[in-house]
């Protein structure tokens, strides 16, 4: 099928791992408001960024994904109180983890968006994906198949 | 064997526009497992949803999925539809190509491939769908209102007169809020604490009703139908049952001249122990111990105590903690006013005579500091011309918010014709910016004080304001004419914009439901659940959701009372089974889940064997506390607890299928 995204550098596949309250909701109102942004992305909802295991986005580089958008609601937003700060503190060491493994650091991308921030979704998603276009090809731990 | 049926809805062009949904249709049906696929105008219509249902039953489905808007606009529709022919709800899953697909991009192309991504994405999700049962939780009727104004103070005499239990919290010594504090309401001209009083006096009497005031909430926890709340009374140092309200003991306070009153907003003084306005319910004092001799000089002054009949005055009475149970939650938490000072040219402040819109109402009213005689601060005179400037704060979003405050057009109109009554002969200047008045008799209200009372509009904005001798200068711009113009004016009266409660926040997050980044509560859909928080079993009221008139306010009171009550007249409630599990095999006992879990819904259970002992100790989920976020799920070594709808499997499953 024509139009397929990932099949070369220049077009890139992004993967998004969203919550259900905050991200997904200001993705969303950004339909609602009808802005536009890139269409490299794929967006996998979660009832809360607390419930994004890291493996999520090891699976999500072993799958061909050149850029991998981790998204929830604001510190003291959670719907679930404190699942953002668990995500946060996850991500921070799984960061270092990555930069170990020698993956580019620039392909991982960690945001808070609220459900009334439709237009900071479509910065962060538009401004992400320039920034893993302009990335070289890859050639890490997850690129050797 | 999976059997799975896709619709795809066009949503007319709003999908069909932008991704091919023919194309679409044809390639979802080559996914193995799709038994067929099909599109639809709109899937949302009873023709749509009849021929998905048609589907299940002929098909003999296991699972559906619909390429239409998002989720959150229609699972739910199209799940009741799927219950109807036998299918567990939980096996209707929804690729969102509306709302993140066919709205945000243009390349038809593109857009149709990112489509048929999210629709395999969850072609792949619905095959490890597992059938989910709801949750039944007992309902404990009796409800919590949180902020004593009108709203609140609606929401309480509604539930209450539903024959249900209410307890009314109120930060302030009385209820009443920001309306009491106002004069006569636009655009009837009724005076508000005509109508406030005898609805207050009905809160404190009602038998329904446990009023709480100068009181805060001070934390709640558990969830829909059972929540736990301690309510922090903060001591009034008078015993309210033995109080007759006599006045004997403020007229009696030495402290008269140094502390400022709030309910006046600083128009006027009052004494340490005091009421904040005349017609206050409860009519008992509450000793303002920052100000009170007795507790700043060790006990020396007890002239209040000497003076009162009763020997109601206790001076060791300590604050007090009330824990109470509750099933609902009504947060009306009212509104501030911005901060004046922000516009240093309008000389809030630095002018005795520039007031803010509030300060005026006060003025203006016969229980207020100058008994409804308008005199200005410096010197008491009574002025001859005030200038009323619009907009101070709203709709600036360089320094104040970018939003209408909505109520300023008509208090504005309001002020100016009340003066214009007041003082025969006066005369007024109102600079705005735009005039918004819709609601009903509103732009009549307007016309009749531009027309019958002279009051002289000026569209444009003031620069600068001076005092020249007993006189303020404004000078400002007509923009309609295209002049400069300059006022010698007695009185300035700023229209201030409003922003939420202070401390509203923290009640957001004590309640743990969200708020928009002005700080008010936003509703659970701004159209179609605008009494409903983002949580369950907590609802909105008043101006905490925003600006909003007196009547808007009253219905939003009524509409969560209404909400309350529905939920109030079914014996239990019904939670989404979206919750988490434990494989009490695998579980090794180390209780990682417990301490990453926020609701304390994991509990240790104990396995035995046929004799009676202890095998082993694993993880228990108590599903009316868990609301299935998942943060136990990562917490877990042993891969032995899983959040249902969201399980591991499959959202690899949905990761692989983007595969490339």
């Amino acid at each position: 099928m024509a139009g397929k995204t990932g099949e070369n550098v220049k077009d890139p596949r992004i993967i998004a791992f969203v919550c259900n309250w905050c991200t997904y909701s200001g993705a969303d109102l950004a339909g609602t408001s009808r802005m536009k942004y890139a269409d490299n992305i794929r967006v996998i909802k979660l009832p809360c960024s607390g419930r994004i295991d890291p493996l999520f986005i090891v699976e999500a580089f072993k799958k061909g994904a050149k850029g991998v958008l981790v998204s929830g609601c604001h510190p003291g937003d959670c719907h679930y109180t404190s699942g953002n700060y668990h995500s946060r503190r996850k991500y921070a060491a799984f960061r270092d983890l990555l930069n170990y493994l020698g993956v580019d650091l620039n392909r991982v991308e960690f945001s808070w968006i609220s459900a009334s921030e439709g237009n900071k979704w479509v910065s962060v998603v538009s401004e992400f994906t320039e920034k893993i276009k302009s990335l070289p090809d890859v050639h890490d731990i997850f690129s050797s198949r | 064997m999976s059997r799975i049926g896709v619709f795809v809805c066009w949503c007319g062009s709003n999908i069909a526009g932008t991704v091919d949904v023919k194309k679409l249709t044809e390639e979802a049906a080559k996914i193995p497992g799709v038994v067929e696929a099909v599109d639809y105008k709109y899937m949302c219509s009873d023709p749509g949803q009849n021929s998905l249902r048609n589907m299940i039953r002929e098909k003999n489905l296991t699972g559906v999925v619909l390429a239409a808007c998002s989720p959150h606009m229609h699972e739910n529709t199209f799940r009741k539809a799927a219950v109807k022919e036998g299918l567990n709800p939980y096996f209707v899953e929804i690729a969102n190509i509306r709302e993140q697909v066919s709205w945000v991009h243009e390349d038809k192309e593109r857009a149709t491939y990112k489509a048929m991504d999210l629709l395999k994405m969850m072609v792949e999700k619905v095959k490890r769908d597992r059938a989910i049962e709801d949750v039944r939780v007992p309902l404990t009727k009796r409800a919590l209102v949180i902020g004593g104004g009108i709203s609140g103070m609606q929401a309480a005499l509604d539930i209450a007169s539903g024959g249900v239990e209410v307890i009314l919290v109120e930060k302030e010594p009385s209820i009443g809020g920001r309306m009491i504090q106002l004069d006569e309401t636009f655009p009837t001209l009724d005076c508000s604490s005509c109508i406030m009083t005898p609805k207050m006096v009905e809160v404190s009497q009602h038998p329904n009703i446990k009023l709480y005031t100068y009181s805060e909430v001070e934390n709640v926890s558990g969830y829909i139908g059972n929540f736990n709340v301690k309510i922090k009374k903060m001591t009034k140092s008078v015993v309210e049952k033995d109080c007759t309200g006599c006045g004997d003991c403020w007229n009696a306070c030495p402290m008269h001249k140094n502390v400022k009153s709030e309910f006046n907003i600083n128009l006027s003084e009052r004494t340490a122990i005091y009421v904040p306005f005349p017609q206050a319910v409860p009519l008992v004092p509450v000793i303002d111990r920052a100000a009170c001799l007795h507790f700043k000089k060790g006990g020396k002054c007890v002239k209040c105590y000497e003076v009162c009949g009763p020997k109601c005055i206790d001076f060791t009475i300590q604050d007090e903690i009330i824990e109470e149970k509750v099933g609902a939650i009504v947060a009306a938490t009212g509104f501030d006013l911005m901060d004046n000072s922000l516009y240093g040219e309008y000389g809030y402040g630095k002018y005795k005579d520039v007031i803010s819109g509030l300060q005026f109402e006060r003025l203006l009213s016969a229980s207020g500091p100058t008994e409804g005689v308008i005199k200005r601060p410096s010197d008491g005179k009574t002025p001859q011309t005030i200038v009323f400037i619009q907009c101070v704060g709203s709709r600036d979003p360089e320094k104040g918010v970018p939003y209408c405050s909505k109520v300023c057009c008509m208090y504005t109109a309001k002020h100016a014709k009340l003066f214009s009554h007041k003082v025969h002969g006066s005369q007024s200047y109102v600079f705005y910016i735009d005039i918004r008045a819709t609601g009903k008799g509103y732009e009549e209200f307007i016309r009749d004080t531009i027309e019958k009372d002279g009051v002289v509009y000026l569209r444009g904005r003031v620069s600068k304001i001076y005092q020249d001798r007993d006189k303020l200068i404004i000078r400002g711009a007509d923009t309609l004419s295209g002049n400069q113009v300059e006022i010698a004016a007695d009185m300035v009266v700023l229209a201030t914009g409003v922003i939420p409660k202070k401390g509203s926040d923290k009640i957001a997050q004590m309640l743990g439901i969200s708020y928009d980044k002005y700080g008010f509560f936003t509703e659970s859909h701004p159209k179609l659940r605008p009494a409903e928080s983002s949580t369950a079993g907590i609802y909105l009221a008043g101006m905490a959701q925003g600006p909003r008139d007196i009547p808007e306010s009253v219905v939003s009171g009524s509409a969560a009372a209404s909400k309350i009550l529905g939920l109030f007249s079914k014996s239990e409630y019904e939670v989404e089974g979206t919750i988490a599990g434990v494989n009490k095999t695998t579980c090794v006992g180390c209780f990682y889940c417990q301490r990453v879990c926020a609701y304390s819904a994991i509990s240790k259970e104990e396995i035995k064997d046929r004799n009676g002992n202890v095998i082993k100790v694993v993880a228990n989920v108590n599903p009316g506390l868990c609301t299935g976020c998942g943060a136990c799920v990562n917490a877990c070594f042993s891969k032995s607890i899983d959040v249902k709808g969201y399980m591991d499997d499959q959202i690899y499953a949905e990761i692989r299928s983007l595969a490339i």
